[in-house]
């Protein structure tokens, strides 16, 4: 029987739509299987309350390639971003620090809080500016595997090699502090306000199960701040309808190509003979042949799962069930009948645009991550929130709105294990620790999702509900990504690759992976 | 002091960075919000509410109001019903364009000019002999274009008219809130959208029914920064930016013709007899020599230019107005009067004058870009106009 199609992509998460939209581009006929009724994997818009529309997971976009969008021509196929503007972080004492679109303004700001920060602020924004131009080239890089002799190897790593030596003595020594540092250490070096210290180390600590003293996290905190919109580094923004709207984008873009994408079709494992691959097997049994299988699941449901552990070398099975999952973040999303009335910025005004960060100090979030480390939820967790209906009113019935709250931590391994209970006590914590700054929202209400780490592996299928498909941990990043030797997005098994978050760069709406992925089975150099 | 339109009293105090522009005499905000981009993002996004007041506006009336105007217009005003809108150019003999507006049939023998200019004197000069009565009413009327895709559901909210009836340059008598305006389903931004006329000394309570029902839709108070980008993606040309009247050219070259800036579309062939027939026809037969056209800035090129810098492109944040220098070949084939980075459409665009026979699409030129005081050329490829078009325009 000859196969009908020369590429088959499992999931159709964002990256796996990216890696069947450029497989399509160059020609191969490619089918996605996506096990759920809609695509997108974590990046998924639903209807979850009549009206009422949420990103139910992912929520915010800035990392997503530039590449890809041009690639793809994504803004013909309904890309749309709107701009996110600002960040106001409710303190303790009453007070609130805000930080705006225009710089003045956010200078203003800081300064009432701490001339001294307002100042450093600036030449901060420089260097990670430097920071985020000197790993841009990296991210849109095969990793070389520096113990491999191979000519492409070699070659890969004379060119990262040459990279680092071309930023200099300075740039360079900030880059491995980045890399080694706890957020918290790092930016004590530049800032003495320990609420700013604290909202910024925050995105060191997004997805991971670290706190913000833990060596790494400022890794994590570069990470965050790699997006680029429109030649902005560190600019973030709301994708018009949701996050799944930029999921369908991709889709549309691939179907443009002649991918076919299929829903309601979960994969139940790869064929594989000889140590080929030769197509899939759905859950209801049906066989689709195909000479190349890529995964864009996560690293063990790529390894451990979809084939036989026995068709892998055994250190490849060692590294991939070491490889560290270790989900610690949730999300509360509400349907809301009012505005929240934040008591330290009263009234509606510009700042319902953008984010509130819960992140009074540094010890707050240290706090949450002691709670999570003995395997309890943070009975005061720190929480991003944005109000998605205040950008894109199409998100909410005219005049209600909805609110999406990322919530850390909330450990995958529950003591006890996750139950209805817990996660209501879970959404309670999340709804109390925010009334405690914005009472009214108390009696807005209309309509509340919580999702743990449990209901998030159970729905997007992402192990352990780890967001970024595998922590973004030093040990499990560039050629470790997901494990020593495989990470060219190829496995063992010939035919057999991989292109989800687990893969290097990591995770995030980028599409980085996909796109990598699908260049290295074109056999074309990124 | 300069002018103020009758929504001032509600405009200023929203206007933050004390960012006016003059137009036609008036201060208008250039931006409500120290930044632009959410004023942009409403456009195409939710709705936008924009102060459009000073625009000139004249009332032509009596038997031989459509005989003058279409003796002065280039397109064929006989076929403009009661409640339709024209676009069109209007030119002196040569065929060389004076102004740019819409001509909109209130009734019969009544119609309403806008233009970017005074246009009295023209319009009594063409209208000498004819039983016509031509009124200035541009201080008597306030205006205001609600653009975006939810303008409609918003409208819908203050005012008893059915506005999914109301079609693409189709104009209404109605009211909004007891108020009587005229809307019409017209704008400058290339998305659906309609503009409202109201006399000026009740044009306020208009301005607060809007915001106050817009609200729950995003409504935004917009100003010129905004407009001046979305009118690029849709390739709106704008007068002394784009093209110059031909009254006010002090050589030929700087004057155009309707053909040249790519409004072929309002020149129809088959028209009795208008100012600049004659010319227009000849040069449609010979082909133009110029032609207002879109260029897409190839990224790739751009960012190398950049990269060689050390620097990640730098985009602008607003539109620019610029004449800038187009190549091909090393020789210069034109030049590009505005542009601006789409942060929709993800691309720098330009709207360009370029020479025959270098105006077809596809066609590769080069755009001069200054990069740390270096003038380079970035490529950039011919693109038809508009360069953002949705379906929701026009539906």
């Amino acid at each position: 029987m000859t196969p009908r199609y020369d590429a088959i992509v499992i999931g159709g998460g964002h990256n796996g739509l990216v890696t069947a939209a450029y497989l399509a581009r160059a020609g191969r006929k490619t089918l996605v299987l996506e096990r759920r009724p809609l695509v997108g994997g974590a990046a998924v818009t639903e209807e979850i309350f009549p009206g009422f529309k949420f990103s139910v997971f992912s929520y915010v976009v800035s990392l997503l390639r530039p590449e890809i969008i041009r690639d793809l021509e994504l803004p013909r196929h309904g890309l749309h971003i709107l701009p996110l503007e600002s960040t106001v972080v409710p303190l303790d004492n009453g007070d609130y620090l805000g930080s705006w679109a225009d710089p003045d303004q956010t200078r203003r700001e800081l300064a009432r809080h701490s001339p001294r920060d307002a100042e450093a602020a600036t030449l901060f924004g420089r260097l990670m500016h430097h920071m985020a131009m000197a790993v841009r080239p990296i991210l849109s890089m095969v990793p070389p595997d520096p113990a491999s002799l191979a000519p492409s190897d070699l070659r890969g790593m004379l060119k990262f090699a040459g990279h680092f030596r071309s930023l200099g003595a300075e740039r360079f020594h900030a880059l491995y502090k980045l890399m080694t540092m706890s957020s918290a250490d790092y930016l004590d070096e530049w800032f003495e306000f320990d609420p700013l210290k604290a909202t910024k180390s925050a995105s060191g600590i997004i997805g991971t199960f670290l706190g913000p003293r833990s060596p790494g996290t400022a890794y994590v905190l570069l990470h965050h701040y790699m997006g680029e919109i429109d030649g902005a580094f560190r600019a973030w923004g709301f994708q018009k309808g949701g996050t799944g709207a930029i999921s369908e984008t991709i889709a549309r873009a691939a179907r443009a190509h002649g991918a076919e994408i299929r829903m309601g079709a979960a994969v139940d494992r790869v064929l594989v003979r000889h140590g080929r691959a030769t197509g899939v097997v759905l859950e209801g049994g049906e066989e689709i042949p195909a000479p190349i299988v890529v995964s864009g699941l996560d690293p063990r449901r790529t390894f451990l799962e979809l084939v036989e552990p026995a068709q892998l070398p055994g250190d490849v099975v060692e590294g991939i069930r070491r490889f560290k999952f270790r989900g610690s973040s949730g999300k509360v999303n509400l349907a809301l009948s009012e505005l929240p009335n934040f008591t330290c910025l009263p009234g509606i005004g510009p700042q319902h645009r953008g984010a509130f960060s819960i992140s009074p100090s540094l010890e707050y979030l240290e706090r949450a991550y002691d709670d999570a480390k003995y395997g309890e939820f943070s009975r005061n967790p720190y929480m991003d929130i944005v109000i998605p209906s205040m950008i894109d009113p199409g998100m909410a019935p005219p005049g209600k709105h909805v609110m999406s709250i990322f919530v850390q931590y909330a450990p995958y391994n529950l003591t006890g294990g996750w139950t209805d209970a817990r996660r209501e006590a879970f959404g309670d914590a999340v709804v109390d620790t925010l009334c405690r700054y914005a009472p009214n929202i108390m009696g807005a209400i209309l309509g509340r999702q919580v999702l743990t780490p449990l209901d998030i592996e159970r729905t997007t299928g992402l192990t352990e509900g780890n967001i970024f498909a595998g922590e973004l941990a030093l040990h499990q990043l560039f050629f470790l990504r997901p494990v020593a030797g495989w990470a060219d997005y190829r496995t063992p098994i010939e035919g057999y690759w991989q292109c989800g978050a687990g893969t290097h760069p990591g995770g995030g709406i980028m599409g980085a992976s996909g796109r990598l992925a699908a260049l290295e089975i074109l056999g074309r150099p990124g | 002091m300069l002018k103020t339109t009758p929504f001032h009293i509600r405009t200023a105090p929203l206007v933050q960075g004390q960012a006016w522009r003059r137009w036609a005499g008036h201060a208008v905000a250039s931006a409500y919000e120290l930044v632009h981009d959410r004023e942009y993002a409403a456009i195409r996004s939710s709705a936008a509410l924009l102060d459009v007041s000073p625009l000139y506006k004249y009332l032509i009336s009596g038997r031989d109001a459509a005989r003058l105007l279409d003796r002065m217009v280039t397109r064929d005003i006989t076929k403009c019903r009661v409640g339709q809108v024209f676009y069109t150019s209007w030119c002196d003999r040569h065929g060389k364009v004076i102004d740019d507006g819409t001509v909109s049939r209130l009734g019969d023998g009544l119609y309403r000019l806008t233009s970017a200019e005074p246009n009295l004197r023209w319009l009594t000069l063409n209208g000498a002999g004819m039983e016509v009565e031509i009124e200035e009413v541009s201080g008597r009327l306030g205006a205001l274009a609600l653009q975006g895709p939810l303008a409609r559901a918003i409208l819908q909210q203050v005012s008893p008219a059915d506005f999914t009836a109301l079609k693409y340059f189709r104009l209404v008598e109605t009211s909004i809130r007891g108020v009587p305006v005229t809307v019409s389903r017209t704008g400058y931004t290339g998305d659906l959208g309609y503009e409202i006329w109201v006399a000026a000394e009740r044009a306020v309570p208009v301005w607060d029914a809007l915001i106050e029902a817009g609200t729950p839709y995003g409504i935004t108070p917009a100003g010129i920064w905004a407009l001046d980008m979305a009118r690029i993606e849709a390739g709106l040309i704008m007068l002394d930016v784009d093209y110059h009247s031909s009254h006010h050219a002090l050589i030929e070259a700087q004057k155009s013709s309707p053909l040249e800036l790519g409004l072929d579309w309002t020149v129809p062939e088959e028209k009795g007899p208008y100012t600049g027939r004659l010319m227009l026809r000849a040069e449609r037969a010979r082909g133009p020599a110029w032609r207002l056209v879109g260029l897409a800035v190839d990224w790739v090129s751009l960012e190398a230019l950049y990269a060689k810098a050390g620097l990640p492109p730098q985009l602008p944040t607003a539109a620019w107005r610029v004449s800038t220098p187009v190549y091909r070949d090393g020789a210069q084939i034109g030049y590009a009067s505005s542009g601006c980075w789409s942060p929709l459409l993800k691309q720098y665009l330009a709207l360009a004058h370029l020479r025959a026979p270098h105006f077809a699409p596809g066609t590769g030129v080069r755009l001069e870009v200054t990069v740390e005081h270096q003038r380079l050329q970035a490529e950039a490829q011919v693109t038809p106009l508009p360069f953002y078009n949705p379906e929701r325009k026009k539906s």
